[in-house]
């Protein structure tokens, strides 16, 4: 008996992942690794883009706007890791929470 | 009817020419290095200009083109002149402001970068397709990233852009998630095929929800409604003064522009009789209207009553921003017309007394080395007409009745009350007394409080009068408000609706 992989398969994957990197972006204090979080939230996105794109309604939207999500997502992390560079730079630091000049 | 690529082109040029100046601008970069720091910035508004020539050449065009992904109608052309106007008066900011000229020397890539955020701006007041908004949306977000901390010398300028991708990645990523979702229920990317699936009823409820409520974080963080606002006072306090100015006026208007259409577009029984009864049809077991009406609600008193406690002006402005997001957030409640066009009329007061009043605490920040409330005492004294500027711009934020503010709020009040929510209506006028607390401290503190010296500071002709170009508006339009009332009821029609 062959193993089925179906749209809900694929929808779960994405599930898992999106909850995962809602759970690295609010637990972890380095911010590379919310970075990573950030990545994980957008690839579960992109995963469901392309199941449903293939599985579900007939056309190859989803599938563009995966492509496009992945350019901007390089971009994304491209600006953010040049942030936390320059921090690190200025305040030697990369932990979000040793980030607190400004007033709460 | 929808456009040929190649037709679509044509509708497009105020975008393409702002393209095109973005390039320019970045090449100033490469000739005369260091010397000539006013050249991008005369590029920039030249680009400006030119992109308001053509776009005053679409008044009434009502078209959709690229199949679907953009429209240029009266509503968007309402929101392209807005951005335009605060975009020029950004680039004359930035050139008298001492903070970017001691920060920083890469004025090409400041500019340039202002530039590329009017261009998503102007997207995302058209963006009729999900892709579309997304894209849209990063391309506001990632230059304003950099933006807010391009003084990267000043470590608040660092924490605050640090703050801002932070908060802004993940709110965009959410979103993401939710416009997957959208398109998994409705198999369509387009707002206008995505309200005909949802019409037919088939969709899942609690699946739409969730995508939703996903959709409106990432929108609800772009115009800073409570609770996804935390970005924002930190954000406005540490970045440059000009930057501020753009953020709460460009970046927040686009949101709301994305808002609206997204809403009414995408969820609006346009069968239903009538339209203003039939508006959240779709979503039968929901009362979406008091859903936004608490949330308006929460913001504007958030903002106002945190604002009460603040001593720095950048900071209290933050916070005052986030509680005319919530009055602006009363009118998308009613979502008639009416309401509609009372929001695109305080849209037009906001963008006067806000960019007024950063544009005071900037001249105020480059003599006087401070921005904190204190640091204002006797500044009626001292420079006597950027303090009565200041008390104008102040006033106008308030609603006190000379200024336009006022007529803004009242058009607000006046579709609240039409449509019969008078609660609402009366919740707003309470926040307004509150704000007139903090606005009226940082007055007291102009021509109450002894200074501790009493040098006078003045300014230059130039910047005397940019401060009466942007005060006679905020007085003589309390007085004659017509043109502009109409302009903003010719605006709330989009493409394929009435």
């Amino acid at each position: 008996m062959s193993l089925h992989v179906g749209l809900e398969q694929f929808l779960v994957v994405s599930a898992i992942l999106f909850s995962l990197g809602i759970y690295a972006v609010i637990s972890r204090k380095n911010a590379i690794m919310v970075l990573m979080g950030i990545e994980l939230i957008l690839n579960a996105a992109n995963i469901n883009f392309i199941a449903f794109a293939r599985f579900g309604i007939m056309n190859l939207s989803g599938q563009v706007v995966a492509v496009f999500v992945i350019i901007l997502a390089a971009a994304e992390a491209a600006v953010l890791l040049a942030i936390v560079l320059n921090i690190f730079q200025q305040l030697n630091t990369v932990n979000v929470d040793e980030v607190d000049k400004l007033k709460n | 009817m929808a456009q040929t690529i190649y037709q679509s082109f044509g509708y497009v040029i105020p975008e393409t020419v702002l393209s095109i100046v973005f390039v320019l601008t970045l090449l100033t970069a490469l000739i005369k290095k260091g010397r000539s720091r006013h050249l991008p910035a005369y590029i920039a508004m030249a680009g400006f200009i030119v992109a308001g020539v053509f776009v005053s050449r679409q008044a009434g065009v009502d078209q959709l083109v690229f199949s679907g992904m953009y429209a240029v109608d009266p509503f968007s052309w309402f929101f392209k002149v807005i951005f335009l106007v605060t975009g020029i008066l950004i680039v004359i900011f930035s050139m008298q402001s001492r903070e970017l000229a001691e920060g920083s020397t890469k004025y090409s890539e400041y500019y340039s970068l202002i530039i590329s955020l009017t261009i998503g701006a102007f997207f995302m007041a058209g963006a009729s397709n999900l892709l579309m908004m997304y894209l849209s949306l990063e391309l506001v977000s990632i230059s304003s990233y950099i933006l807010s901390g391009f003084t990267k010398e000043n470590p608040r300028a660092d924490e605050a852009s640090l703050k801002y991708v932070i908060y802004g990645a993940f709110s965009s990523g959410l979103m993401l998630y939710g416009i997957s979702i959208l398109y998994g229920l409705t198999g369509s990317l387009n707002f206008y095929a995505l309200n005909q699936s949802l019409a037919s009823g088939t969709s899942s409820q609690v699946t739409l929800l969730v995508a939703i409520v996903l959709m409106l974080v990432g929108l609800g963080y772009k115009i800073s409604a409570v609770p996804f606002h935390f970005w924002t006072p930190d954000v406005y306090e540490g970045a440059p003064v000009t930057v501020t100015a753009f953020l709460s006026v460009t970046s927040k208007a686009a949101g709301f522009a994305l808002l609206i259409r997204f809403f009414k577009i995408g969820f609006i029984d346009v069968g239903a009789q009538p339209a203003v009864a039939g508006m959240w049809e779709i979503f039968r077991g929901l009362n979406w209207t008091d859903i936004i009406a608490v949330l308006s609600v929460l913001t504007m008193t958030v903002g106002n009553l945190v604002a009460l406690w603040q001593s720095n002006m950048k900071r209290l402005l933050a916070y005052s921003s986030i509680a005319h997001a919530g009055y602006i957030l009363m009118g998308f409640v009613t979502l008639t017309d009416q309401g509609i066009s009372a929001m695109l009329m305080y849209f037009v007061a906001y963008l006067l007394m806000n960019l007024g009043a950063f544009y005071i605490v900037m001249l105020v920040a480059n003599k006087y080395h401070t921005e904190e409330i204190d640091g204002y005492a006797g500044l009626g004294y001292r420079s006597p007409y950027a303090a009565f500027a200041l008390a104008v711009f102040l006033f106008s934020l308030t609603g006190i009745p000379p200024t336009f503010g006022f007529v803004g709020k009242l058009y607000l009040f006046a579709a609240l009350i039409k449509t019969n929510y008078i609660w609402l209506a009366i919740v707003g006028v309470l926040n307004s007394v509150v704000s007139l607390y903090y606005y009226a401290k940082v007055v007291r503190s102009m021509y109450l409080v002894q200074p501790a010296e009493n040098t006078r500071i003045e300014f230059g002709f130039g910047t005397n009068l940019m401060m009466t170009i942007l005060m006679v508006p905020n007085i003589a339009l309390m007085i004659y408000f017509t043109p502009i009332l109409s302009w903003a009821e010719q605006s709330v029609r989009m493409f394929g609706l009435h």
